[in-house]
């Protein structure tokens, strides 16, 4: 299977600040990749790097196969939503429909106003005057009527209400159902990306934590509890990821490819929720003991 | 058609409630062969979920020889779960509708039924296979 999107200690330093640092990624194609972080953690970063729109300071990157935006042509192979869905506020919805057509060769106008007709957007009114949810649609539409082959979406979903985010997100698994398409989208939150994303990565203070599908990391991922125990003191092959303790128990997030055989735990499924939370409570203590 | 909706405390995977739903539809004859499943793309859609979540789950049903793809229509329903034993559930229905008015009258609240009918059923099974 080819990659999207691989990069090679990819980094970006900003003055004295790293936003990103020893960024190496190699995405396989025809997922739907959730990009979890906390605020400032560097996904916008690395998604403003995969679209081109910024240079990174050491590393190579590749999207699609090629350095990204390298020509026209590899620009138009991928679909760009940017934080907080940026529309021309003084353009009519049709006024954006016209402008897709003229700058994306590949541009679908069937499939563009079948999506503007059912989502039941005046093709009249200003942008400037539509919802937080119907301009995120239409920003969307833009980026599907385009065809692209991978699209990048920043945040999408950050500042829409639960309906609009519902609708967004069903918007979005419907084109990926009917298109060959592959997504990558950033959330600082891992609830919103749990049902939709197959492949997760989790950025915490400019570095990739974990990366893999989300099917692979929840059958390695195990959250035990049981009598007080030092984490340190784990069988080999078994990875402490978080753990915390009471004066008489213990319970530990860990990940391994065996099976946990020591009675004396109680094995109970993880979330990805639970999974994604762990590697950014160790990225910030580990990030705390730097400091010290 | 049948409508698939998501349970997101339940702690079960997406594509195992998917897939419990389809079988429960085939036991209660609310879905019978020849019927065809949801598109996978109009599932994604209403629920919100990635279609290769759906896609999963139909696979196994395919697996399981309840379904069956036919490429560029959809999946259909290839099996049934219902043992032949659909013509008793009228009755059996009904037995259970007069048993819970009796129930009722004697002042068993929903949950003292459910954990009456739940611990009869387990000890009966238990009984059954010993």
């Amino acid at each position: 299977m080819t990659a999207v999107i691989e990069s090679c200690k990819l980094g970006k330093r900003y003055h004295s600040m790293w936003a990103l640092s020893d960024c190496t990624l190699s995405i396989p194609s025809g997922h739907v990749v959730g990009l979890v972080g906390p605020n400032g953690a560097g996904k916008s970063t690395l998604l403003n790097i995969a679209t081109g729109l910024l240079a990174p300071t050491t590393g190579t990157i590749e999207v699609l196969g090629t350095p990204p935006a390298a020509r026209p042509a590899e620009l138009s192979r991928v679909g760009f939503v940017a934080q907080d869905a940026p529309v021309y506020t003084a353009l009519t919805v049709a006024e954006h429909l016209r402008v897709g057509a003229r700058l994306n060769p590949r541009w679908d106008a069937r499939l563009a106003h079948a999506r503007i007709e059912r989502l039941g957007l005046n093709l009249k009114q200003k942008a400037g005057t539509l919802s937080g949810g119907q301009r995120a649609q239409l920003a969307l539409t833009l980026a599907i009527g385009k065809r692209p082959e991978l699209l990048i979406l920043d945040e999408p979903v950050a500042r829409l209400d639960p309906l609009a985010r519902r609708e967004f997100l069903g918007e979005l698994m419907e084109a990926v159902a009917e298109q060959d398409l592959s997504v990558l989208m950033s959330s600082h939150l891992v609830s919103d990306l749990e049902r939709v994303c197959d492949y997760l990565i989790v950025l915490v203070v400019s570095r990739v934590c974990v990366a893999g599908p989300v099917e692979e990391l929840l059958a390695t991922h195990h959250l035990l509890s049981g009598p007080r125990r030092d984490p340190d003191q784990m069988p080999p092959g078994l990875r402490v990821i978080s753990a915390s303790h009471t004066g008489r128990q213990s319970t530990l997030l860990v990940r391994t490819s065996g099976q946990i055989l020591d009675p004396a735990w109680t094995v109970s499924q993880v979330t990805l929720e639970d999974l994604a939370l762990a590697y950014m409570k160790q990225a910030a203590i580990r990030q705390l003991e730097v400091q010290r | 058609m049948i409508e698939f909706r998501l349970d997101g405390r339940s702690g079960v995977a997406p594509y195992l409630q998917l897939i419990h739903q389809v079988r429960h539809a085939l036991r209660l004859g609310l879905l019978r062969e020849g019927d065809q499943l949801p598109k996978v793309k109009d599932v994604a859609a209403g629920l919100a979920i990635n279609p290769n979540t759906v896609l999963k789950a139909y696979r196994e049903l395919e697996y399981e020889g309840l379904a069956a793809a036919r490429p560029g229509i959809g999946t259909f329903v290839t099996g049934t779960l219902d043992g032949g034993s659909l013509a008793a559930h009228g009755p059996l229905r009904r037995d259970l509708q007069r048993w819970l008015a009796k129930a009722r009258r004697a002042g068993l609240d929903d949950e003292s039924i459910e954990a009456l009918f739940a611990s009869t059923f387990r000890s009966a099974s238990e009984e059954g296979i010993a």
